[in-house]
């Protein structure tokens, strides 16, 4: 009975691991018909006696149960969306462009869940069962702005009924629990703000892990480097001829450049002065960078005076100074960046790493000068506030005196202003969210111009006036745009940064953002396809995308760092906002804990938060973190020993058979200087030193390997950023042969034509 | 549309789990005349390599002869239908990665004596460039192969040594793929 039970696993094992077998189709078909009816026959059979019934139907559940599971996921393969799309991108520009959208699918099903919470947990309940519109003061426009409150231009700029609708913070009323269902707004308020960050992190740092898992496999960089070109430079993806054509060109001339790096002995290179360039080099940026800053400061600063100034006296120029000059700085300094990084003679995909965290720094300039501006205008909107906010509890106080003393009665009626003529106060959340959402919007104007002209109106213009030019405008300058990769994956996790600020004060943001994103991915698509053409190096793309995911991941911590602070520090406004007249923004938790959950769990609570309970965790978090670390760093080390151990075994197997030839040289050199070939040490002794001099002569080589990290003791940059084709050291002088006459002028480096950082310009108060 | 009529591939397809029809159909669009709808009878159909050179996964392939002649049975690269659903199969993401390499070994092994020697080296790497390479360039470039890959030390590489290699390559996966 046993073994036959044990048979019939077999024989299921056998059919789950059968598309593992590199066997002919047929006899895949036969094995597989041949165990499916050997299982069936006697599956059944081992059931006896009134277990046997039970034991039928248990088997044909887990049956229906694995086929369910099967068209589960087939149906789940073919909902995802874009991939026939995603696939023309990939054939006609290969993997590392395709890369790009396949970025921006993730990104819009990240916030397509974001909007989901938002929308179901914030919005719909505030709107379903909250009070209508003009009903109080908050959710009404003001008598003073209600006949200009429809105009366009307003609206645009999200004044008027834009400003008091569910798009902002300031519509959301305080009750503590509404409608039937006792729903407590408030609370799922802050909760879906923070629960936000919460989720984004979760999800990229699982995006993260999972990616690190698959690129980890990867061993020794410079071990395999000719093995590796050879087999898995070709891309079977590609399916296009103009893109095939740069591939045949970019393994040339990979090819050839490991040819020479591998045939040149040490360079003659001049340490001290490429360390002096580097430094130079770093030095010039670093006063770019703080030149930029500094301007940008004092921009704003001038934009502050401004403002006290008469509107109506400023010219364009200068009431939109501010944007003008971030877009001038987001323009002119990447190239110029990339112009000095040439001092560095990096490896170019070093140099692209040090350009994208060159990029990278100066719109974090960008957005925390906006993010400075921005505190500057809600500390004034407070002070305004407490000013308003006294005026009117004096008011009410006088109402309420004058009403006692003229009625002679206690019981006083509340004033009866229409909700429209209640003073306001200035809310400086809805503020802050309408600079956001201003923000996003010109963001995705920019970027939408920029493809237009930059892409389609140059296509047509190459297109068109080529044939009544002097030079050929095709192959020359301007010639048809590559996709700029970086430049816009930048901007794309720089805009996520942008919804993650500003979701807590505009819930109607991140709705937004959603359509824009699936704009995107169309309008680029067909931007893509119609108006660039593939990349004359076309790279690969790395499956692991951790060096973008990585940047995403900082950009989410930089952005939780204002909301939290001001969750925790400012005061809300107190007439507006679904946290009004209370202290702090996270008094809404202990309320609830208080009045809502049984007395216990606020024992827990008052427990949990005290300082001698909190402390031990983070000391004990922080043990745990340095244990793992330590640990991690063991297993490194005992897996270089391991391939240490292989590389020796290796080579002491390759000079047991060279054993005549004595391949080292240096061994060679030594034998020369015996003064008495007689002399020499007998053979056995002579064996031991070659494996420890081999080992020795073994790492000055793998040190010399282009682009390897010495030792892998260095940072592998290597896999996280693998975009370029690995190896063009030098530019290429010349192109392989049947590129045709005029491939030697390709116009401007390969590099953008439009700037490459859209520096996010922060919308003027 | 795809039904029970279609058993044999029916069921490798549930288990290789790939969409069904869409496959099939592309069989079928190269050589309508020459392929039944009905598979019940199991007919003994062929399409010869020309057919399945020019399909646009794998006009631009420099190895698309060695592909279809490897997944053929006759060997010649005249592909059944269940030929062009191993190929497509093994070729797909879901693959594993031990039987991409086992296949793409085959692949690149022009002279199928279940060796990569040097020659068959030459030939891979002239088809990736085109013949760009001088002759010394590429005697050069197959010997710094053989020497990294090359473990029991018989100057050309088995099927082990291209495994152990391939299994390190970050980009294998990646690249031997093909989306249809």
């Amino acid at each position: 009975m046993t073994s036959l039970k044990e048979e019939v696993e077999e024989k299921k094992k056998l059919i789950a691991t059968l598309r593992n077998k590199p066997w002919r189709m047929k006899r895949r078909l036969k094995l597989l018909k041949e165990c499916q009816a050997f299982v069936e026959e006697f599956e059944g059979a081992l059931g006896k006696g009134k277990g046997r019934k039970l034991y039928a139907y248990k088997v044909m559940m887990a049956k229906k149960m694995i086929k369910f599971n099967r068209d589960f996921d087939n149906f789940k393969t073919a909902c995802i969306p874009w991939e026939r799309k995603i696939k023309e991108v990939e054939s006609h520009f290969g993997s590392s462009v395709a890369s790009y959208f396949i970025f921006l699918r993730w990104m819009y099903g990240l916030n397509l869940v974001l909007f989901a919470f938002m929308f179901g947990l914030v919005v719909l309940p505030e709107v379903m069962m909250g009070l209508p519109y003009g009903s109080i003061p908050r959710k009404t426009v003001p008598r003073a702005e209600q006949d200009r409150a429809m105009d366009i231009s307003v609206l645009l700029d999200f004044g008027g009924y834009c400003k008091y609708s569910i798009l902002f913070y300031g519509f959301y009323n305080d009750e503590r629990t509404i409608g039937v269902l006792q729903f407590r707004l408030p609370l799922s308020y802050l909760l879906v703000g923070l629960g936000i960050f919460g989720y984004s992190l979760m999800v990229v740092i699982r995006t993260m892990a999972r990616n690190s898992d698959e690129g980890g496999d990867g061993g020794d960089d410079g071990q395999f480097t000719f093995a590796f070109k050879m087999f898995t430079s070709w891309d079977y993806l590609i399916g296009n001829p103009e893109t095939a054509d740069n591939k045949y060109a970019s393994i040339t001339t990979s090819f050839k450049e490991s040819i020479v790096d591998e045939q040149e002995n040490q360079k003659d290179e001049n340490i001290h002065l490429r360390r002096f360039l580097r430094v130079l080099a770093n030095f010039l940026i670093l006063c770019s960078l703080g030149g930029s800053g500094f301007l940008i400061y004092f921009v704003v600063k001038r934009s502050q005076e401004f403002a006290n100034l008469d509107q109506d006296e400023l010219s364009w120029f200068e009431k939109n100074e501010v944007e003008f000059v971030m877009s001038l700085l987001g323009l002119v300094c990447p190239p110029l960046f990339e112009t000095i990084a040439e001092l560095e003679e990096y490896h170019p995909r070093i140099a692209l790493k040090w350009q994208l965290g060159r990029i990278f720094a100066l719109f974090l300039g960008n957005l925390y000068t906006f993010l400075f501006a921005l505190f500057d205008e809600v500390n004034a909107k407070l002070e305004k506030e407490k000013s308003i906010r006294n005026a009117t509890i004096w008011g009410l106080n006088e109402y309420y005196s004058n009403y006692s003393s003229y009625h002679n009665t206690t019981d006083i009626p509340p004033p009866d202003i229409h909700p429209a003529d209640v003073i306001r106060g200035p809310c400086w959340e809805t503020a802050v969210g309408i600079e956001f959402v201003k923000l996003t919007v010109s963001d995705i104007q920019v970027t939408y111009m920029t493809i237009l002209i930059g892409d389609f109106l140059r296509a047509m213009i190459v297109r068109f006036l080529n044939y009544c030019w002097c030079w050929d405008l095709e192959a020359g300058f301007p010639s048809y745009g590559e996709f700029d990769i970086s430049g816009n994956v930048l901007g794309l996790i720089f805009n996520q940064g942008m919804i993650w600020m500003g979701a807590f004060y505009a819930p109607g943001l991140v709705g937004l953002n959603v359509l824009r994103l699936l704009t995107s991915m169309y309008y680029q698509c067909w931007a893509v396809m119609s108006c660039n053409v593939p990349h004359e190096r076309v790279f690969k793309a790395s499956k692991s995308n951790n060096f973008y995911m990585g940047l995403l991941l900082l950009v989410l911590f930089l952005s939780l760092l204002p909301v939290v602070y001001t969750i925790m520090t400012l005061p809300p406004s107190f007439d507006c906002g679904p946290f009004s007249g209370r202290e702090q923004m996270y008094n809404v938790v202990m309320e609830t804990i208080e009045n809502d959950l049984p007395a216990f769990i606020g024992n827990i609570f008052t427990y949990a938060t005290n300082p001698g309970l909190i402390l031990p965790a983070v000391l004990l978090m922080v043990l745990a973190i340095y244990y793992l670390n330590a640990t991690s760093k063991n297993y490194q080390n005992a897996n270089l020993e391991l391939k240490k151990k292989m590389q020796m075994a290796r080579d002491e197997e390759k000079n047991r058979r060279n054993n005549k030839e004595n391949t080292n040289q240096v061994m060679q050199d030594l034998e020369d200087l015996l003064p008495n070939r007689s002399l020499l040490p007998p053979a056995a002794e002579e064996e031991k030193p070659p494996p420890v001099l081999e080992k020795g002569s073994k790492s000055p080589k793998v040190a010399k390997r282009p682009g390897a990290a010495a030792n892998g003791k260095g940072v592998n940059i290597q896999k996280d950023v693998s975009l370029a084709a690995p190896n063009p050291k030098a530019a290429v002088t010349h192109p392989p042969g049947p590129r045709g006459p005029s491939g030697n002028a390709r116009g401007p480096p390969p590099g953008p034509a439009r700037g490459r950082g859209r520096g996010t310009p922060p919308s003027r108060r | 549309g795809f039904n029970s009529t279609f058993c044999t591939s029916d069921i490798l397809q549930v288990q290789l789990s790939f969409p069904p029809p869409r496959l099939f159909d592309r069989y079928r669009d190269l050589a309508p005349q020459l392929v039944p709808l009905d598979y019940t009878d199991q007919p003994d159909v062929r399409l010869p390599y020309e057919l399945i050179g020019s399909m646009p996964e794998l006009k631009d392939n420099p190895f698309r002869q060695r592909i279809a002649e490897v997944f053929s049975e006759d060997g010649e690269g005249n592909m059944t239908l269940d030929d062009f659903l191993d190929m497509f199969s093994v070729l797909s993401e879901m693959a594993p990665r031990d039987l991409k390499a086992y296949y793409a070994f085959k692949i690149y092994d022009f002279n199928n004596d279940d060796f990569l020697c040097k020659s068959d080296l030459e030939k891979t790497l002239n088809k990736l460039t085109r013949n760009e390479l001088t002759e010394d360039e590429v005697r050069m470039v197959c010997e710094k192969v053989i020497d990294e890959a090359d473990l029991d030390n018989d100057g050309r590489l088995s099927l082990e040594d291209f495994q152990h290699m391939i299994v390190r390559a970050p980009d294998f996966l990646s690249t031997f793929h093909i989306r249809i």
